[in-house]
């Protein structure tokens, strides 16, 4: 059975409803699954939560879902750079629940994992531990968090061979395997598709087996603060 | 005479030992790298990545390739990648010895708030919650004071808190305390400072 679909709009086909829960991968604008986002705003798809590190910025990633209003809540740990997020925020349009940021990862990993709960230290005396379970483990405190299961994830890889085998590039890998784990569905928009055999066994970053759904695309990859240095005198 | 922030930097940079694993917050701690000298030292990028290069030359940023501050950054021959998960997996399970970063207010128990200021414009924790649970050691580097001149090392932290208990080190403009048992033990004072001068400025017990 073929995973590769034609584009972004086929990919999703079938598998959208109103008011389910979306894992994204991406950090900031880095490695961000940016045609599927597309395809999900022209699907018109609402009341979304969307489990994803950052918000992307008002005109690019998640941003543009913001600005049609498809999304009910977030679950994020930083949402600096998008006005628009903050303007629905405290409007009161859109719910936001932050999770520290290796907790959310660790939250889609265990999800992905079969671990419905798991505890940590991360966020102990903070406000994140209201209403959480504490538990002492050899003296010390700990709070439960839960696994995220999500109805569908959405990710970008560099590269994927017809089974669904990813390879990530650099720190555009970052939230893309935790949330592609834990997925019901997992699609993926790639740079490039490779037949199986192709990508070495023992350098991929994700099986196969979490991938339902392949598309290939030309990405715009934009960078959200290009910072160099200067070139020595020669 | 106080210490400017490449002084602070350069006074946070002496707190690494050649072979350290660590995290740098983003402001002054960002210019500890400058001062690590011949000491080996790999950089963590909570965004997953271990052996963190320089900027970029103009013309040679990648958008794959960025630090946990969204700036393009570039790798060495010792970088290593990985996903978030595994990042805060090393991150929480106390392998990086030592996190480096800046707060709003830290009270003598080792109480860091530095994410949140109720009221205004929450943006959110980031890794921040994880750093300072999870690494061996959490140094923070910041001004003394507010701008009101108002003590920012206190008794008890007035905004929502990061950690709790978390915080060994503060790197000031004024000096160098330790988080001990019964208050803050002064380690350190930049030239022209004096023991006084530290007490009067600091609303935290100094023991």
């Amino acid at each position: 059975m073929s995973k590769i679909y034609a584009n972004a709009a086929d990919a999703l086909d079938g598998v959208l409803f109103d008011g389910m829960l979306i894992a994204a991968g991406g950090f900031g604008l880095c490695g961000i699954p940016e045609l599927l986002i597309d395809a999900i705003r022209d699907a018109g798809t609402k009341d979304l939560t969307v489990a994803s590190n950052n918000a992307g910025v008002d005109d690019f990633g998640l941003g543009v879902l913001l600005q049609t209003k498809q999304v009910k809540k977030m679950m994020s740990s930083y949402v600096g750079e998008n006005a628009e997020f903050m303007r629905q925020y405290l409007a009161g349009e859109l719910e936001l629940e932050f999770n520290p940021q290796g907790t959310l990862a660790e939250r889609m990993r265990a999800g992905g994992a079969g671990i419905p709960g798991f505890y940590t230290k991360t966020g102990v005396g903070t406000v994140i531990a209201e209403g959480k379970e504490v538990k002492v483990f050899d003296g010390e405190e700990y709070i439960l968090e839960r696994g995220i299961f999500a109805d569908l994830a959405i990710v970008k890889a560099w590269k994927a061979d017809t089974t669904g085998n990813l390879i990530f590039r650099k720190t555009a890998r970052n939230f893309n395997p935790p949330a592609a784990m834990c997925g019901k569905i997992c699609v993926v928009e790639v740079e490039e598709i490779v037949e199986p055999g192709t990508l070495d066994p023992d350098g991929i970053h994700l099986p196969g087996v979490y991938v339902h759904r392949i598309v290939q695309g030309t990405h715009e990859k934009r960078i959200e603060k290009v910072t160099t240095r200067k070139r020595e005198e020669a | 005479m106080a210490w400017d922030r490449n002084q602070m930097a350069e006074r946070a940079a002496q707190e690494l030992e050649d072979g350290m694993y660590v995290n740098l917050g983003i402001g002054i701690p960002t210019l500890v790298a400058n001062y690590v000298g011949d000491k080996d030292i790999t950089l963590q990028s909570e965004n997953g990545m271990l052996g963190m290069g320089p900027f970029p030359y103009e013309g040679e940023e990648d958008p794959d390739l960025i630090n946990a501050g969204k700036q393009t950054i570039t790798e060495l021959a010792r970088t290593s990648y990985f996903d978030s998960a595994t990042s805060f997996g090393m991150i929480r399970g106390g392998k990086i010895a030592a996190a480096i970063l800046g707060a709003m207010e830290v009270s003598e128990n080792g109480d860091l708030a530095n994410w949140m200021i109720p009221g205004k414009l929450v943006k959110g924790m980031g890794g921040a919650m994880d750093l300072v649970a999870g690494v061996g050691r959490v140094i923070v580097v910041m001004d003394h004071t507010n701008k009101a001149g108002e003590s920012k090392v206190l008794k008890e932290c007035t905004l929502p808190l990061t950690g709790k208990g978390v915080v060994d080190r503060i790197i000031t403009n004024l000096g160098v305390l330790d988080v001990e048992h019964k208050g803050l033990h002064i380690v350190d004072l930049a030239p022209g400072v004096t023991r006084e001068d530290m007490i009067a400025a600091t609303e935290a017990t100094i023991i």
